[in-house]
């Protein structure tokens, strides 16, 4: 067994962490209050090869694996953790099912641009009436002829308002239940898709998530992906990897706020010294970092186990769990420590914390982590 | 064209510290990183490479843990990375390095070769002319631009301290780079998977020994002798008297020279 870094990991890491200091952290504050994300951000993460990175080069993307994907998500959500779920609906939720279901024609035509850098992908499961039961779908897939007719709305589709590529998952056959569902790759252009405003949340505020709605969308059966009815796993598929990288996100945004917090205390005097000079501040920093620390490990372990071939929905659900609740707890007590002044927009804690809310429920909620934690230990 | 730079792998500054009894670097557990000047060297070179073709290859001296800074040269694009590097080397100054860099690059052979103007951890910005000397090349130092005329000449900016030179250069030649030259680029994901793939070809003692006098490398050779190490003082941006007659001028620069107790 072993903990540390490949030489290879390290160098990964060291791109992340200058990429995410020059290029994120500057922009951070301004997107969060404009609820805008930037065009050349983004253009900058795909040229970098950030937006493909555990795909083959064989079909453009940067041939990594799933632990860089992580590292990645932890160093950029450090800074801002807009441009972390940016990376990871694209990555490992669009690319993710192409690159798993699609045949080899439906990846050279549909993941390589994503991977490549030059396009940018969105995934639509979730329904204003079905989240996490998703199997509760509304969006309908009528076969007629050598296409499909699709109706429905799609909400909170991270990404939506720029991405290129969406992969929708609607029923083809409603009596079927779960295995009624079939996924599709839709592209922007197709008449009928129509990407509603920015939906104004509490965090990730610069990230655009927007309801979708699809109208009479003709998409050619070529564009479906696996059979029909193998949406739903192509689906939670996705999810199971999705959630390494919120799971890292989350670490990124636990981490990025106590380093913040850290170099407060260090300025920050009261009653004639320091506040990092109290044994409380001390011994609650202790704290935040060895809780850090531990959803770190099991986020990699997760990373790796995926990266191994092995099972590791479970281990995946395990971090996501953790390390959001963790990420929660991390930046309140962040927030605390720095009194008023953590309290202020001016402070990215602040910021930290309304971020780190949406780790606990988005790409399943925490209390869907503990139904696929127990549903694995067959106790019922 | 063919593009060599030649890079250095040294302590990154930010985060080195002096021991306080014998006020040497204390180098244990500090990052190594691409000499600043290098780096914009490479980054000069992937700009050439990209408007008229050609190939760059990147060579560094040093021991084998030098290798990651040639694989981050690569990640960034280079083509080629060699690593030269053998017990014989070590302990070289810069007489010595140019000579046994000199010999590695006739091995490699060139049109056009970049150095840094100078490296953060010794500061002497003597390597790149030296080597220029030893391979009988033209050189320009301080360069903060640089772009191709026509397939034998270059148009080189070199910085002066109040002004810049523009000045045009036959290759084969040398060029010492600063950072001015260009904002590195940034490594892809891409490239460090495949640096790791690749080969980093290793020139050693005996691949070079035919072009070398073993009495004027490594340590033996070296002439220089280590008198003192000392921190760099920052300095002044200076005044500038403008709009004064000449009585004028002497006069306010001999009140300044007596402010300070000079004269």
């Amino acid at each position: 067994m072993n903990f540390s870094l490949s030489k290879e990991h390290l160098l990964q890491q060291e791109l992340f962490q200058k990429f995410a200091e020059k290029e994120v952290k500057p922009l951070a504050e301004e997107m969060d209050e404009t609820e805008q994300y930037s065009m050349e951000l983004l253009a900058k993460l795909h040229k970098a090869g950030m937006m493909g990175i555990p795909y083959s080069m064989e079909y453009g993307g940067a041939g990594s694996d799933y632990l860089a994907y992580a590292l990645c998500m932890e160093e950029v959500s450090k800074h801002d953790a807009s441009t972390g779920i940016t990376i990871s609906v694209h990555t490992s939720l669009a690319c993710s099912c192409i690159d798993g279901f699609g045949t080899e024609e439906q990846k050279q035509k549909f993941l390589r641009p994503l991977v490549d850098g030059s396009k940018t992908g969105c995934y639509g499961l979730t329904e204003p009436n079905a989240g996490t039961d998703a199997a509760g779908q509304q969006t309908k897939a009528v076969l007629n002829g050598d296409h499909y007719i699709i109706n429905g709305t799609k909400i909170f589709t991270t990404n939506s308002g720029f991405a290129d590529t969406f992969v929708v998952f609607a029923m083809t056959d409603k009596s079927l239940g779960t295995k009624g569902i079939s996924a599709f790759v839709l592209e922007r252009e197709m008449e009928g898709i129509k990407v509603g405003p920015n939906i104004r949340r509490m965090g990730i505020r610069a990230a655009s998530n927007c309801e979708v709605s699809y109208e009479n969308v003709i998409v050619p059966v070529e564009n479906r992906l696996g059979k029909e009815g193998q949406g739903f796993k192509i689906a939670m598929k996705a999810l199971d990897g999705g959630r390494i990288g919120i799971a890292a996100q989350a670490v990124g945004i636990a981490q990025g706020a106590l380093n913040e917090a850290i170099k407060y205390v260090k300025e920050r005097k009261q009653f004639g010294k320091t506040i990092s000079s109290f044994q409380n501040t001390q011994f609650k920093i202790a704290d935040l970092q060895t809780h850090i620390d531990v959803a770190r490990l099991i986020t990699w372990q997760a990373a790796v186990a995926k990266d191994n071939n092995e099972d590791y929905g479970k281990l995946a659900a395990q971090a996501k769990l953790f390390a959001s609740k963790m990420a929660n707890d991390v930046c309140r007590e962040c927030v605390q420590l720095m009194g008023g002044y953590g309290y202020c927009r001016e402070y990215p804690v602040e910021r930290a914390l309304r971020d780190a809310k949406i780790t606990e429920i988005y790409e399943g909620t925490s209390e869907a982590m503990k139904m696929v934690i127990s549903g694995s230990m067959k106790i019922f | 064209m063919k593009i060599v730079v030649c890079i250095k792998q040294v302590p990154d500054t930010n985060e080195v510290k002096l021991d306080p009894v014998t006020n040497t670097l204390i180098r244990e557990g500090v990052p190594s990183i691409i000499n600043h000047d290098d780096k914009s060297g490479i980054e000069a070179a992937l700009k050439l490479k990209e408007q008229v073709g050609g190939e760059v290859v990147v060579v560094c001296m040093g021991p084998k843990q030098a290798d990651v800074a040639l694989r981050e040269a690569l990640a960034m694009g280079c083509d080629k990375a060699m690593l030269v590097s053998a017990r014989e080397f070590g302990g070289s100054d810069t007489y010595a390095t140019a000579k046994i860099i000199a010999a590695a690059l006739r091995k490699i052979g060139y049109d056009l070769v970049i150095t840094g103007r100078q490296a953060i951890d010794g500061d002497t910005a003597q390597v790149g002319p030296q080597i220029a000397e030893n391979l009988g090349i033209p050189q320009v130092s301080y360069v903060e631009g640089v772009e191709v005329l026509n397939e034998s000449t270059l148009l080189v900016q070199r910085q002066y301290e109040d002004r810049y030179h523009m000045i045009e250069v036959k290759m084969p030649c040398l060029l010492t780079a600063l950072t001015e030259l260009g904002e590195p680029r940034y490594m892809t994901v891409k490239g460090i998977v495949e640096a790791y793939r690749q080969e980093i070809e290793v020139m050693d003692y005996e691949m070079l020994k035919d072009d070398l006098d073993i009495a004027t490398i490594g340590l033996k050779g070296s002439p220089t002798n280590v008198y003192k190490s000392f921190t760099k003082q920052a300095k002044g941006a200076g005044t500038k008297l403008t709009e004064l007659s000449p009585d004028e001028a002497v006069d306010a620069i001999i009140n300044a020279l007596q402010e300070r107790h000079l004269v």
